[in-house]
């Protein structure tokens, strides 16, 4: 009797551990069995894999048209931080930015940090020369999205942009530990003591939350470009679209030019692509 | 009844402990609280004043859902009038004064909203531009 | 049952007056943080997890350490852990009640913390270790309480509560396993991205676990009178020998992966970890020390052990000497090592160091001490009771 009372509890409590583990099997086995790694391929399956049929919102950063012009990036930088109220946080001893508290939406950065997985070893003077510009990739996997726990990042079902609900987020930072890009920055500290001016039409973000590039969700709803884009319009070192229409600007230049993009290994499939 | 000479006292003691604040109020709940009607002299506003003042923190919340995780940002057209869906962009566009609109009666009821630790007032957007 | 925790010597009123003065620090630091936000910590934007996640990390394996009682005695039957069980469950209790204070503590918005629930989002492995920690100690409060209820009345536990004792054995398992998922399941954490992270938590749990119990009963032979037995505390040892030598071969192992492949992604931690990582002139190395500190305290530990086994010694001396090096050695790799190893090169391969701020170490102190507040009073309470039914 006892033996059996035993024997039949063991296989309870088996069950019950099966029953727990379902769900988080089902959901680990139901990624593509091969997510596409080579660049080249990585536009090509987003648009076949018919997850997201409509718009996916994309970028192509023609590095070509910065080189030799810094300026230009800081001018893309500076638009974006004004648009988005984005603290400029700087250490109070040194006067520098402060790299601990940091909010960085798009920013520049050497080659060999943007592109850690290409050599950089004997890399040509121009991109040894030049900084690059990174930000939130808006994969069409993201790994942000997959681990956070509150549906607080998410992505736009009618657009591919990877979003954020600062309304929503706890902090936990669980998004920054699996963004393979370190696109995501958290307030640390209350930001508005470090914005100069605001931009009266966007929010600025509370302490304890998660940020970043939103590809300028509120303004390509009022029929603007991206801040960043229409910062270089003249240049057309940024050309922003949708990467399903092959009409589309940016898949035509994507069908002439070879782009690379940012760790494509890490199976996210990211949105941003670079002509360096 | 056991204990009676310690359980009466005491409870009479919770119950008065309980009830303390409408004592120390004098059993008034206060003069309610007049908000500041747009200083812009606006007369009509998304709904009528009765549904906005019972409502507005709902409509808030689906606005925002609405605008940041469906992507609705259709602007709410009432008489004519559009309004973009969202706290700054359209309620505080008529009603800028936030401390005496929304506060007098957030103040009167207690609630601590945290729209403000994100969203700009008005006065908020003057006071950074003068210490330009 | 609470009242027995109620009575005591002094030495038991100073001990839990001096980790009241604790718990009292590190709620004001915490709520200076609350106040100014997790600036005062340590952590920055590409060093975003620090001190708090990793002894999170930590006590969750202390809190699936007690399976190595529980699991020989309800499924083996080994009759040696009766009076263990319950130091057991309620270590359990205590640890995963500092794990949810250390995840309150971490977050941006703790205020919102309910939003997991309100939102549950199943792909987030964050979501399941909620349920998972939940559930565990919920389980343990249910067995530990009844079953101690039971012996207290000198009666059979009722029979539904070994439904929950038999449900809390995979539990014990899944709360690691799913803590290691919250790590090894993200791309470009190359320190993290192993699938030996989740074998090689439950190892060291097993040893962390049970070697804390074993210090314990030392303690409360010497103060309360309570004697685990020759027997139980042999085997303990054994379970914690064999537990630390297989999370050592498994540490072995991330060696061997790392260096022979090559691979500069695998080899990045290790060598910040043990050696110091060089980059543009500059060597990171702060955490070197303790990590040589935690492999020579892990060897010690075994030796302690070993030389018990070969003579066939037991003293107290000896165990509590051979369990502190073995608990000690375990909370520097993973509740130090393996998180900040895992995070000194950003995702942007710019490298990091991490020192934590008095602020967010004061704030962890106070934590701990009420894990041990709460430890303290449920094996107070634990032991009264076994005493009143041998009298």
């Amino acid at each position: 009797m006892d033996n059996n009372r035993r024997s039949f509890l063991k296989i309870a409590g088996i069950t019950a551990l099966a029953g727990i583990g379902a769900p988080v099997a089902a959901h680990l086995s139901s990624t593509p069995a091969l997510a596409s790694a080579a660049p080249q391929e990585g536009h090509k399956a987003a648009a076949e894999s018919g997850e997201r049929g409509g718009v996916r919102f994309g970028m192509l950063i023609d590095m070509r048209k910065f080189y030799g012009h810094p300026d230009m990036l800081d001018k893309v930088i500076a638009a974006c931080n004004k648009v988005h109220n984005i603290p400029h946080i700087v250490d109070k001893k040194t006067g520098e930015a402060d790299r601990k508290n940091e909010i960085k939406w798009i920013w520049k950065t050497p080659y060999a940090n943007a592109f850690p997985d290409q050599s950089a070893v004997h890399s040509s003077k121009t991109i040894a020369g030049n900084d690059f510009l990174v930000l939130c990739n808006h994969c069409q996997a993201p790994a942000c999205v997959r681990v956070c726990p509150t549906k607080a990042t998410f992505v736009l079902p009618e657009n591919g942009i990877v979003a954020m609900d600062y309304h929503r987020c706890i902090g936990c930072r669980f998004c920054m530990m699996a963004c393979p890009y370190g696109a995501r920055s958290f307030n640390w500290e209350d930001p508005r003591p470090y914005i100069s001016e605001y931009n009266p039409d966007f929010p600025t973000r509370m302490r304890g939350v998660v940020e970043k590039c939103t590809f300028c969700e509120e303004r390509l709803a009022l029929g603007q470009q991206p801040a960043c884009v229409e910062a270089v319009q003249d240049s057309g070192a940024i050309v922003f679209g949708d990467l399903n229409n092959p009409e589309s600007q940016i898949c035509q230049v994507l069908a002439r030019e070879n782009t690379i993009q940012r760790s494509p290994a890490y199976g996210t499939q990211p949105s941003v692509f670079y002509i360096v | 009844m056991y204990n009676k000479g310690l359980i009466v006292p005491g409870l009479v003691v919770f119950v008065f402990i309980a009830t303390f604040p409408f004592w120390y109020n004098g059993l008034s709940a206060g003069p309610v609280p007049k908000p500041e009607l747009p200083p812009g002299g606006e007369k009509s506003c998304v709904a009528p004043a009765a549904v906005m003042r019972a409502e507005h923190m709902t409509m808030l919340n689906v606005w925002r859902d609405e605008v940041l995780r469906n992507g609705d940002r259709v602007a709410v057209v009432v008489d004519g009038k559009e309004y973009r869906k969202g706290l700054q962009t359209a309620c505080m566009s008529c009603h800028t004064d936030q401390e005496k609109f929304c506060n007098t009666c957030h103040a009167y009821t207690a609630v601590k909203p945290y729209c403000w630790d994100c969203h700009l007032t008005p006065a908020n957007i003057v006071a950074k531009k003068e210490k330009q | 049952m609470i009242e027995k925790a109620l009575k005591g010597s002094p030495l038991y009123w100073g001990w839990l007056a001096l980790l009241l003065v604790l718990m009292a620090l590190g709620a004001a630091c915490y709520i200076r943080q609350f106040n100014f936000g997790m600036g005062l910590t340590g952590m920055g934007r590409d060093l975003a997890w620090g001190l708090y996640i990793s002894q999170f990390t930590f006590l969750v394996g202390v809190a699936a350490g007690g399976l190595m009682l529980v699991l020989p005695f309800y499924i083996h039957n080994y009759k040696v852990f009766g009076r263990l069980t319950i130091l057991g469950e309620f270590l359990a209790i205590s640890a995963i009640a500092m794990c949810l204070m250390f995840v309150m503590a971490d977050i941006g918005q703790p205020i919102r913390a309910l939003n997991m629930i309100l939102h549950p989002t199943p792909n987030s492995m964050l979501f399941w270790d909620m349920v998972v920690l939940v559930g565990y100690l919920t389980l343990n409060i249910i067995c530990g309480w009844v079953i101690l209820t039971a012996e207290k009345k000198e009666v059979k536990p009722p029979k539904w509560v070994y439904f929950f004792v038999y449900v809390s054995i995979p539990f014990a398992v899944s709360i690691h396993t799913v803590t290691a998922m919250l790590y090894c399941g993200l791309p470009s954490r190359h320190f993290w991205l192993s699938a030996i992270t989740a074998p090689r938590f439950l190892a060291s749990a097993f040893a962390a676990g049970p070697a804390l119990i074993l210090i314990f009963c030392v303690i409360m032979k010497k103060f309360a009178h309570f004697d685990a037995g020759k027997e139980a505390v042999n085997k303990l040892i054994t379970i914690i020998m064999y537990a630390a030598i297989i999370n050592a071969f498994f540490v072995c192992m991330e060696f061997f992966v790392g260096y022979y492949s090559n691979v500069p992604g695998h080899i990045h931690a290790l060598e910040y970890l043990f050696f110091g990582l060089e980059h543009d002139g500059h060597v990171y190395n702060n955490l070197v020390p303790f990590m040589w500190l935690s492999v020579i305290m892990c060897f010690a530990g075994l030796a302690v052990f070993s030389y018990m086994k070969l003579v066939k010694v037991q003293t107290d001396t000896l165990v509590v000497l051979g369990c502190a090096l073995t608990f000690l050695s375990l909370f520097l790799d993973k509740g130090l090592g393996f998180v900040l190893g895992g995070l000194v090169v950003s995702p942007l391969h710019e490298i990091v160091e991490y020192y934590p701020t008095l602020n967010e170490i004061l704030v962890s102190v106070g934590i701990w001490a009420t894990g041990f507040f709460l430890v303290t009073m449920l094996y107070k309470i634990a032991v009264t009771v076994e005493h009143e039914v041998e009298v």
